[in-house]
């Protein structure tokens, strides 16, 4: 009984919330790994990015509550999800055309694009608050939850509750149907095969003929895409706050690296990687340590290894370690 | 027009929107006191020491450094660790040193660890640093915890903390530059050898991880409760106010001596500054111009090319990162010592670290001249773009019938700044990526 118990906190408490953080990150990092891939620089403005398409999914769901349109259990910011990704996309578009094409035709060193992603980074930043404001928004509604812990103890009987909220869930869920899309567009489409060809080796890709304009476009849409639901998943499962989505560019670039920048299978690992390891290292053991040892062993301290501030910390020392013993990432990045 | 002449008049339009900020209102575009006018003066200077020391990095070397805002932090901790008075109960009753104690215990650990590092070989290394870590933490937590506790239940409310050394507060400034110097050196190790883009996310990480532990560690500068009252290095204006001789000294100017003590205040305030400022700009020009300087040149244009000349390239990143560093951390410090207040809380990466990178990459990126011109450019445009975007809602909806729309926009004119910041970064870096100062 203990050991369920204990196993019982440990989901509650570690493995669930991390799992659906991990794929929050996972998405983020893939997006920014795209973009490091095709367009070879490090985008510093996709946390904006989410942000942006975060609030524009606010935005839609406030206009479809106000409209009287529910999705019954699930929360209605899915359905405003298509139109947030589209209005993100024309944004990035809009954004290459205006900026990032003349310094691609110059063949500007990468370093350059970067700082030019810090200034799109500003605007982004601007524009987002402009429009939605700086406070935290919560903008889940539908069903909150798909076991709460009091009906999880009444079912089985156990003193420890299983809660799992819904958010958890859809973020999981939609997770693995994004990942399994991508993955079958980047490996069976001639869109995303070519995609793959441009990264692998560009002049290569354009002596086949590949339209390089059309990669880049495409490219900017799917990390759109993955940056809005990423975004829209974290506002679901937290809260909305334009200054978080920009902090959590640190996590977000952490994981992508430690995958190895470019490899969309390397972000998902180091998400979840990032990820775990920021919750079991910011969580207080003590609940678990007192189920799994004898009384006489019970710990009086509470078992937490850093103070939850120090998360930040946590996906910086993993990367750290990671690039000291294999520098270009877990599952083998390119360097530009 | 000759080159030298532009930049005189570059300078001069910044002096005269100072000037003008100080003397008129003109319907509302500028502030029309001294006061103000002195107060972006005074944050316009260390706005220029910050962008001369990310000019070293990046316009020297090619560094691409974006922590600035935690050297800065860091920088801002020495006038209270060294300025305030000491709180002499946690030291008698012993929390204080074995805080100390736990620290260098900590230091110890990880210095045997790098040492196993390189002494070790295989899977040997890895179970003995695996055993060493884990030991030395929680043997560190053990030692570290009670201490804190110690330190921190002392009188919540004014202390918990350790205090400072009760020194002048001038001597902190070299301090803050020298407390940032040992980060740089730290993260220089660790990232320097990596590629640009991972030294950029490494630097990143170790501001947001020092600006958490200045969050956090309330034993050290009591955290986000904030230490005030920090000593200053010129008089307080109420002193001023209450001593005959400076009163008339206010009337001899005809202006009231709550006006004149609080200018006379500012006016000391940007002397000093405009000393520091002046000592690190005449070091730059001079390490610029010389074989050092050339040499750092060379290195950033072609690295290959310079370490085959025989140039040790990672050391001379590691020198020159640990330079700008310190310059940053002395900035910090002088930030601290200006609202005479530590408040970790503001440390905000936007206005801190990517500012200054405006500020350089505008003013001219490896021209010190122009590293200066854009720290106190856009410093001003940062103070006045909030109250002219006020200006320009209030035009732009001043036919609106009052509702949510007409709220909604006034109440947004306060994220212009970003916008605006964003929209000058990359205007100049399309029309003029040379910035408005060129590099010669």
């Amino acid at each position: 009984m203990d050991l369920l118990n204990a196993l019982v906190t440990l989901l509650n408490f570690v493995v669930i919330p991390a799992a659906s953080y991990g794929a929050q990150l996972a998405l983020g990092a893939l997006g920014v790994t795209l973009i490091y891939g095709i367009l070879r620089f490090s985008n510093f403005a996709h946390g904006d990015t989410m942000a942006f398409g975060t609030a524009m999914v606010i935005l839609v769901t406030w206009w479809l509550q106000g409209m009287g349109v529910h999705l019954g259990p699930l929360p209605t910011a899915l359905l405003a999800l298509p139109v947030g990704i589209a209005v993100t996309a024309a944004l990035v578009l809009f954004t290459d055309r205006a900026v990032y094409r003349f310094y691609r035709r110059q063949r500007a060193a990468p370093v350059i694009l970067v700082i030019v992603s810090m200034g799109v980074m500003f605007i982004m930043n601007g524009v987002t608050r402009f429009i939605i404001g700086v406070e935290e928004i919560r903008f889940e509604d539908g069903e909150r939850f798909v076991v709460t812990a009091g009906e999880f103890k009444k079912m089985t009987g156990l003193a420890e509750g299983l809660a799992f909220r819904s958010t958890q869930a859809i973020t999981i869920i939609t997770a693995i149907i994004v990942v399994g899309a991508l993955f079958w567009f980047l490996n069976r489409t001639r869109t995303g095969k070519s995609m793959r060809a441009f990264s692998d080796n560009e002049d290569l890709a354009l002596l086949s003929g590949i339209n390089p304009e059309r990669v880049v476009a495409v490219t900017w849409i799917i990390a759109a895409g993955l940056a809005t639901i990423a975004g829209t998943l974290y506002g679901l499962d937290k809260a909305f706050k334009a200054f978080n989505y920009f902090q959590l560019l640190l996590p977000i670039f952490a994981s992508a690296i430690v995958g190895g920048l470019g490899s969309p299978l390397g972000a998902i690992a180091g998400g979840f990687l990032v990820a775990f390891s920021e919750v079991g290292f910011t969580y207080a053991w003590k609940k678990v340590a007192t189920y799994l040892l004898p009384d006489s062993m019970a710990p009086d301290s509470l078992l937490q290894l850093m103070s939850t501030d120090y998360k930040f910390a946590v996906s910086f020392a993993i990367l750290i370690i990671v690039l000291l013993f294999k520098p270009t990432g877990l599952f083998k990045g390119k360097a530009v | 027009m000759s080159e030298r002449l532009r930049n005189i008049l570059l300078f001069g339009l910044v002096a005269l929107l100072i000037v003008l900020e100080g003397t008129t209102t003109m319907g509302g575009l500028f502030g029309g006191s001294w006061n103000t006018a002195l107060g972006i003066l005074n944050m316009g200077l260390i706005s220029a020491i910050l962008a001369l020391g990310v000019n070293m990095q990046w316009g020297y070397a090619g560094l691409f450094n974006v922590g600035v805002v935690g050297f800065v932090a860091l920088g801002g901790l020495a006038p209270v660790l060294i300025a305030t008075p000491p709180v002499a109960a946690v030291w008698t009753a012993g929390g204080a040193f074995r805080i100390l104690f736990a620290l260098a215990f900590g230091a110890a650990v990880i210095a045997a660890a790098i040492f196993l590092n390189k002494r070790m070989r295989g899977k040997a290394k890895a179970l003995a640093m695996l055993a060493l870590l884990i030991a030395g933490f929680f043997l560190f937590r053990a030692i570290f915890d009670p201490a804190v506790n110690l330190v921190e239940s002392y009188q919540p409310a004014t202390h918990s903390n350790i205090g400072g050394l009760g020194l002048p507060v001038l001597v902190a400034w070299p301090v803050g530059g020298l407390f940032a110097a040992g980060a740089a050196w730290i993260i220089g190790k660790t990232a320097l050898g990596l590629r640009s883009d991972y030294l950029a996310i490494a630097t990143l990480g170790i501001a947001e991880i020092i600006i958490a532990v200045m969050k956090n560690e309330d034993w050290l500068a009591r955290g986000v409760k904030n230490v005030i009252g920090i000593p200053r290095p010129v008089p307080y204006e109420v002193d001023l106010q209450q001593s005959a001789g400076f009163v008339a000294f206010a009337e001899r100017f005809g202006s009231d001596p709550v006006t004149a003590s609080t200018v006379v205040v500012k006016l000391l305030y940007a002397a000093l500054f405009v000393a520091v400022l002046a000592i690190i700009m005449w070091a730059a020009q001079l390490a610029l111009n010389s074989p050092w300087g050339r040499m750092m040149r060379a290195i950033r244009d072609n690295e290959t090319a310079a370490e085959a000349m025989g140039k040790d390239v990672t050391r001379r990143h590691l020198q020159i990162f640990i330079i700008g560093s310190a310059i940053c951390g002395l900035a910090g410090a002088m930030i601290v010592t200006l609202d005479s207040q530590l408040t970790p809380g503001t440390y905000n990466p936007l206005r801190f670290t990517f500012l200054v990178w405006v500020m350089v990459i505008v003013g001219g990126s490896g021209n010190n001249w122009g590293a200066i011109l854009g720290g106190f450019l856009i410093w001003f445009l940062w103070i006045k773009v909030e109250p002219w975007g006020n200006q320009l809602m209030q035009l732009v909806t001043y036919g609106m019938a009052d509702g949510a729309l007409k709220t909604h926009l006034l109440d947004s004119a306060a994220h212009m700044r970003l916008l605006t910041m964003g929209l000058v970064l990359l205007l100049v870096l399309r029309f003029s990526p040379r910035g408005l100062i060129p590099e010669k």
